[in-house]
């Protein structure tokens, strides 16, 4: 006897828990096999884009937060380095150090969100509460230089809006010897795990060339085995100063661009940012870090794209300027929303529950992707 | 590395017309047609000489230049003038970069699509799209992709005026 069968149409989110935020994913499933998904953005459009046009430059910095809200110190350095590169302007190295030395930690961070809810993605909970333990820590660093733990406003068009308070590198010290240890606790306990290799190895396999294709870019882009951070290939602020690897997949586990490798590049990258903070924080000198702020920003007419690399990826900025106070545009480039339109070629023919860890395994923010 | 200098002699040289002019600027930028944009996209892909791997960003810009008038209701409205397209590409291999802008006249907006040539230009047209109203041709999928797919009007544009009404209900800014 055969049974009839037919594709169905399975709605993922919007709120649904893996989706790490709001975002819809149409699936046409065949039994548990997904055949096609089909992203639905926009349920966090805030009209960032237009904000800025009524806006005077040195007041979208706070905006800049918003939009990859767990990586806020990067959003931030990427905008002022944008508007620096349009006003032609030097900042002093005290201000470059201690911006290197947060994007780093806020890498870290971001990093341990992104690990801890993969791993509560596939149904590990616990490694979650560990990365949150430890993420807490960098959070309550940052509260203590600028008076916020998400959203810092901490950079300005020029320099910083504080500096650092007294004992505060002697606290980073003490943080990166309390957790290199944590890190192999971290690894003992999900990465190297039986049932997490089984769950994610050689799952949602991103081939390297469709990667490029698709402009994905920073881990992702990484773990498909392609060796190309912004950091090191087209080094901005002090970069070019420090010793530092970047990590690409392998395929330890499996297939070089499956699941786990982009779960293990970040891992490793974790590791990377507390090597760059070690000797930045050592060779941090002395200065006055609101020296070289503009009292006034009036760039000339021109366009600007500048671009770090942040947590998810390359993170751009494309201003046009006509002469005015305000910017006439503002262009966001989001790693997420790049990262997240392969998503229906690598969920392709996987089990619905893969979607769920191959999601995770993007470690997207709707923030940023929606602006 | 080939400067951008010499990349926009190559192109001239095999595009004539099509490549109109190279803009100085803080990132200096080549003007090509819109009619043209995929042929180019095309050429600077698979070319020796250029490779360019990966496209960075696409962006839309409402130039503003036309005549601002004012309708019967008092909102300023842009006639004529153009808007803009920037592309930005990369190499990966060594990290050079070549940027494209068009031109699009306001009143019809039309630019031949990249997004089968590179894919990650898709979801950026679509977001052009969506906030300016440029229309892409051969794209494959050209739907709204931030606002609602019922929305009406291009919230990027320069003369955007917010709505009274969003299905039969009134809101208030």
């Amino acid at each position: 006897m055969s049974l009839k069968t037919e594709e169905l149409v399975l709605n993922m989110g919007p709120q649904h828990p893996s989706t790490h935020g709001v975002l819809r994913l149409e699936l046409l499933v065949d039994g548990e096999i997904v055949k096609n998904v089909i992203p639905h953005l926009g349920y966090l459009h805030r009209c960032f884009e237009k904000h800025t046009e009524a806006l005077q430059y040195f007041q979208i910095v706070p905006y800049t937060d918003r939009l990859d809200y767990l990586a806020s110190m990067g959003n931030n350095f990427g905008y002022v380095l944008t508007i620096e590169k349009l006003l032609k302007i030097e900042v002093p190295e005290r201000v470059e150090y201690i911006r290197v030395i947060t994007a780093e930690l806020q890498r870290i961070a971001s990093h341990l969100v992104a690990i801890g809810t993969f791993g509560i993605d596939v149904g590990a909970f616990t490694p979650f509460l560990f990365c949150f333990r430890d993420r807490e820590i960098i959070l309550n660093l940052f509260e203590e230089i600028t008076g916020a733990r998400f959203l810092y406003n901490f950079m300005a068009v020029g320099g910083l809006n504080y500096d650092l308070s007294n004992g505060w590198v002697d606290k980073v010290k003490d943080f990166i010897k309390y957790f290199r240890p944590k890190l192999k606790e971290l690894n003992d306990l999900l990465s190297f795990n039986k049932i997490f290799i089984e769950r994610t190895a050689s799952v949602g396999i991103l081939p390297a060339d469709m990667a490029i294709n698709y402009g994905v870019s920073g881990p992702m882009l990484r773990a498909s085995g392609v060796k190309y951070d912004i950091r090191k290939n087209d080094p901005y602020s002090i970069y070019n100063r420090f010793d530092f690897d970047i990590p690409v997949g392998q395929g330890l586990q499996g297939t070089v661009g499956d699941t786990w490798d982009r779960y293990w590049v970040r891992v490793l990258e974790i590791e990377e940012s507390l090597k760059i903070v070690e000797q930045a924080i050592e060779q941090i000198p002395e200065g006055d870090v609101k020296a070289a702020i503009p009292k006034k920003i009036k760039p000339p007419v021109g366009t600007a794209y500048g671009r770090v690399e942040n947590p998810r990826g390359e993170l751009g900025f494309f201003v046009v300027s006509d002469g005015g106070n305000n910017p006439f545009r503002v262009k966001v480039r989001p790693p997420s929303f790049c990262n997240l339109s392969v998503i229906n070629e690598i969920c392709k023919n996987n089990l619905v529950s893969d979607v769920v860890a191959i999601l995770g395994s993007t470690d997207i923010v709707l923030g940023e992707v929606d602006r | 590395m080939k400067t951008i200098n010499e990349f926009f002699e190559v192109l001239k040289n095999n595009f004539n017309d099509a490549v109109v002019e190279l803009k100085e600027d803080i990132d200096s930028y080549i003007v090509v047609k819109a009619d043209s944009i995929d042929k180019i996209a095309e050429f600077i892909k698979t070319n020796n000489d250029f490779k360019f791997d990966f496209c960075t960003c696409v962006s839309g810009v409402d130039d503003a230049n036309g005549t601002k008038n004012t309708d019967e209701n008092g909102n300023v409205v842009i006639n004529g003038g153009t808007m803009s397209v920037f592309y930005h590409f990369n190499r990966l291999v060594d990290d050079a970069k070549i940027i494209f802008r068009v031109y699009v006249e306001r009143e019809n907006p039309v630019v031949n699509s990249i997004a089968m040539i590179y894919r990650a230009a898709d979801w950026h047209e679509r977001e052009i799209f969506d906030l300016f109203g440029i229309n892409f041709t051969n794209h494959p999928d050209l739907r709204r992709i931030l606002m609602p797919y019922d929305w009406e009007g291009h919230p990027l544009r320069k003369d955007y005026k917010n709505p009274e009404f969003y299905q039969g209900i009134r809101v208030a800014y």
